[in-house]
């Protein structure tokens, strides 16, 4: 067999890696041209500090992609996780932080473990069973706070410690951000039951007969997916010191646009950890430093959304390459 | 006799669907380091039967016996756990993981107080059950990217590494090639050494005698028979299969050949064929033939417009053609039943008519208003003209047998007025009593007067149905030959042995570097 050929393939997924990681030093180059003030130690850690939000629901959003699902409720289930703890802390201002984080996850693991029930057992399509579970956290935001914010001053400073205060010299949304990409990254490439999520997204009814338990794995990833979510909720409410009725509406999509920015396929089976990493790094680049460089706001967007179609372009050319290569090898 | 003779027996074993008795008190026995053939037509009940042993299905009654203990399978894990495996044709692959995870998956090793994979001794076991196969490939590869036949020898790897002592194979050799096949009968062979029991399901005469031991026929969800092979002639068993007798299975009708309606010249497409020239008559079948990967399906697809040639002319009736798109093909009267006919050629869920009707839909509408009635009419007379067997032309095309859709791909390539129809294939994956039927099809169409086309690669289909053959080999046609005056040896001659100096020229092109990709697999 022709090494180059095989060469070519097998690294078909590094390559797309390694763009994604030239692009981001090429972005930042010229940023810094612009701006010297963005490599600044400062400037990163706000820049880390605001993307590590997002790259914790990323984790969860590429599992439930994995397995060829969609979760288009998160954004609902953070506002709700958010709107409950910071409603609760300022009720009982001595509550502890880590409760409150602890209460705030609960709240979602119960979201997604309700999805998870509806997608896995009754067989939901996961874009219908999302979406309407969108809309009932959504509401059932508003019900609970009776369409009132809880605002910076409600809540105790120990609370908003959390997205303020620091470990190990960083930030702790960025310490926790970093927790849960090490637990992740075990997870999906070291255990069994991380690999079969591969698997069931990879041939659903390959994993049927070769006896993988696929409904339950279908379960655990929204159960998890949830989980995150909320955990995103509390850090979110933390941070902006503010828990409103439409906290993140609609920020589902800018962290399916980070996992398809970070090489995630939507077809299910395909997606890397280290690649939810670039891409989410990616977006945050995007998202802290166009503002830097005076990108009016109005452009930003626009340019957040041309990086995500370059970026699956590209991946839809490198993976008709891998395939056509594939092809050629499969035909003699 | 405390210890059974057979490690498998099955007796008494009925299946009922929903409306249908896919199993009636069916027999099946398996003695160990045996290959035992299980064939009958699409429908006979072997797909359910297998789904029996493998646990997927329990039999509604019935007795299944493993080494004379009566067992019951609840779920695929019990019949894994006592050493039964099957190999599917696709559904059990994971495209997207190595080869060691698809060995290992459902019984992944693990290490440590966290349980985590252990992918050193994974990737080790992995290589080695490989090696055992003689596969010359890695366990790091992705599955995705290995050719059928390698993802066949990882299934059978996995076999292996549960300790499989009887393995189902379902139609293996469907998707391969002459010569992966024989790769696989090696295999097969290999595993029977090693006392492992086989059973081995095919709709290939040859797989049969050229494997099993024994074979058992299944009809109509019911047990025909068991013979060892020996002692069974083909046409006996043909006739246990579809019960009855196949008079002529190629019904080859002496037919007035007319003059040239096609004729393709230096037909070229760089790194596909080179310099392919034939021509062809009304009312001729013509064989397209060679080994998979010679480029007959690249000349057929140049011809119809789906990947367009970059050298040498198409002439039809007389004038050049320019076919840069299956819609020009279509136009001129070039049409093509493709090989993959649920992918390219069927929308499954809609009705047969609609479906005969899709390539025509301009004939029958104004002002892009559908005249539906027109429509039905033609659709219905098609239909018929090919005998497709439903209830109505309602009637959606999922629910046909694979003899009948293929009828109503033939009908809706019919829709155009056409002069010449390619067949790519057209009896693949098919069994044998649709296969006549097919066979009658080509005959017809021959006889209405189209130049046919006829892609196949196998030989007694070949040579029992064209009147002209052409063989192609690495992009290049090797032989031109007349039918009635060629034999199964010329032609396999030159399809694959014509060997000698282009192996030399490939050797050398190696040396100096890159050799062009699609002359790899010829070593």
């Amino acid at each position: 067999m022709n090494t180059g050929l095989k060469k070519r393939f097998g690294n078909a997924e590094r390559l797309r890696e390694l763009g994604l990681l030239l692009f981001i030093l090429v972005l930042g180059a010229a940023i810094q041209l612009r701006n010297p003030a963005f490599l600044r130690v400062s400037n990163l850690m706000s820049l880390f500090t605001n993307t590590s939000i997002l790259a914790i629901l990323a984790v969860g959003m590429m599992m439930v992609l994995l397995t060829r699902g969609i979760d288009l409720s998160i954004g609902a289930t953070i506002a709700f996780s958010g709107m409950v703890t910071a409603m609760t802390v300022a009720r009982f201002p001595q509550m502890h932080p880590a409760l409150a984080i602890a209460q705030g996850t609960a709240i979602g693991t119960v979201v997604g473990m309700v999805i998870g029930v509806l997608v896995a057992k009754f067989d939901v399509l996961p874009i219908i069973a999302t979406l309407g579970m969108m809309n009932i956290v959504r509401g059932m935001t508003f019900v609970v706070s009776g369409g009132r914010w809880v605002s910076s001053y409600q809540m105790p400073n120990s609370f908003k410690a959390i997205a303020t205060g620091r470990t190990f010299g960083l930030n702790n949304l960025i310490v926790i951000a970093i927790a849960v990409y090490i637990v992740a990254f075990y997870f999906m490439n070291h255990t069994r039951t991380g690999r079969r999520i591969y698997a069931v997204g990879s041939n659903p009814s390959a994993a049927e007969v070769s006896g993988i338990p696929r409904r339950r794995l279908i379960f655990l990833v929204y159960t998890i997916m949830g989980g995150l979510a909320g955990l995103a909720g509390v850090l979110w409410v933390a941070r902006f010191a503010s828990a409103q009725g439409d906290t993140a509406m609609g920020y589902e999509l800018q962290v399916i646009a980070a996992c398809i920015l970070g090489g995630v396929s939507i077809l299910g089976g395909v997606g890397k950890i280290s690649g939810l990493i670039l891409g989410t790094v990616l977006f945050g680049i995007l998202a802290n430093a166009l503002p830097l460089v005076d990108v009016s706001p109005f452009w930003q967007l626009g340019i957040q959304g041309a990086t995500v179609l370059v970026a699956v372009m590209a991946n839809a050319m490198v993976l008709r390459n891998t395939e056509r290569s594939a092809l050629r090898r499969r035909a003699v | 006799m405390s210890e059974s003779q057979y490690i498998l027996e099955m007796r008494d074993i009925t299946k009922t669907f929903p409306g249908v008795r896919a199993l009636d008190g069916v027999r099946f026995d398996l003695k160990p380091g045996e290959i035992h053939g299980l064939m009958g037509e699409n429908g006979a009940g072997k797909s359910t039967f297998i789904k029996i042993i493998t646990g997927v299905h329990s039999p509604d009654a019935g007795e299944l016996l493993i080494n004379g203990q009566p067992m019951e399978f609840k779920r695929p894990l019990d019949a894994q756990k006592v050493g039964v495996a099957a190999i599917y044709q696709h559904v059990t692959c994971y495209p997207d993981l190595n080869v060691a995870e698809n060995i290992f998956m459902g019984h992944e090793k693990v290490t440590g107080p966290t349980r985590r994979i252990d992918w050193k001794s994974m990737h080790a076991e992995a290589q080695a059950l490989l090696n055992q196969l003689d596969a010359n490939f890695s366990s790091t590869e992705r599955m995705g990217a290995l050719s059928v036949a390698r993802q066949q020898i990882v299934e059978i790897a996995k076999a292996l590494s549960f300790n499989a002592r009887i393995v189902i194979m379902d139609e293996p050799t469907a998707a391969l090639t002459q010569h992966e096949s024989e790769e696989l009968y090696r295999i097969t062979d290999g595993l029977r050494e090693k006392g492992v029991a086989v059973i081995f399901i095919s709709h290939r005469l040859e797989d049969i005698r050229r494997l099993a031991d024994r074979v058992t026929v299944f009809r109509d969800g019911k047990y025909i028979g068991c013979w060892p092979v020996e002692e069974i002639t083909q046409d006996k068993l043909i006739v246990a299969m579809v019960g009855r007798e196949i008079s002529q299975m190629f019904p080859k009708r002496v037919i007035n050949i007319g003059d040239e309606v096609l004729r393709v010249e230096n037909l070229s497409r760089v790194g596909f064929f080179r310099d392919v020239s034939f021509d062809l008559r009304k009312g001729e079948i013509l064989a397209l033939t060679g080994l998979v990967g010679a480029g007959r399906t690249e000349v057929c697809e140049a011809i119809y417009g789906v990947e367009p040639s970059d050298g040498g002319r198409i002439v039809l009736e007389g004038k050049e053609v320019r076919v840069g798109n299956p819609l020009d093909a279509l136009r001129v009267g070039i049409g093509c039943l493709p090989e993959d006919r649920q992918k390219q050629g069927l929308v499954l869920p809609w009705e047969i008519g609609k479906n005969i009707t899709l390539p025509s839909l301009r004939t029958f509408s104004r002002f892009t208003w559908l005249n539906e009635q027109q429509e039905h009419e033609a659709a219905g007379r098609l239909a018929q003209k090919l005998s497709v067997k439903a209830r109505s032309i309602f009637t959606k095309v999922f629910a046909l047998s694979g003899g009948n859709q293929q009828k109503v791909v033939v009908a809706k390539i019919l829709s155009r007025s056409l002069k010449v129809i390619i067949l790519d294939e057209p009896t693949k994956g098919v069994d044998v009593g649709a296969k006549a039927a097919i066979y009658e099809i080509i005959g017809d169409l021959a006889e209405q007067g189209y130049g046919i086309i006829l892609v196949s690669s196998e030989m007694p289909e070949v040579l029992g149905m064209s009147d002209r053959i052409v063989v192609m080999k690495e992009g290049r046609v090797t032989a031109r030959l007349v039918t009635s005056e060629t034999t199964q040896e010329e032609i396999l001659n030159a399809a694959m042995v014509v060997e000698t100096e282009q192996a030399a020229a490939q050797a050398e092109l190696q040396v100096v570097g890159d050799a062009p990709s699609e002359t790899e697999g010829a070593r």
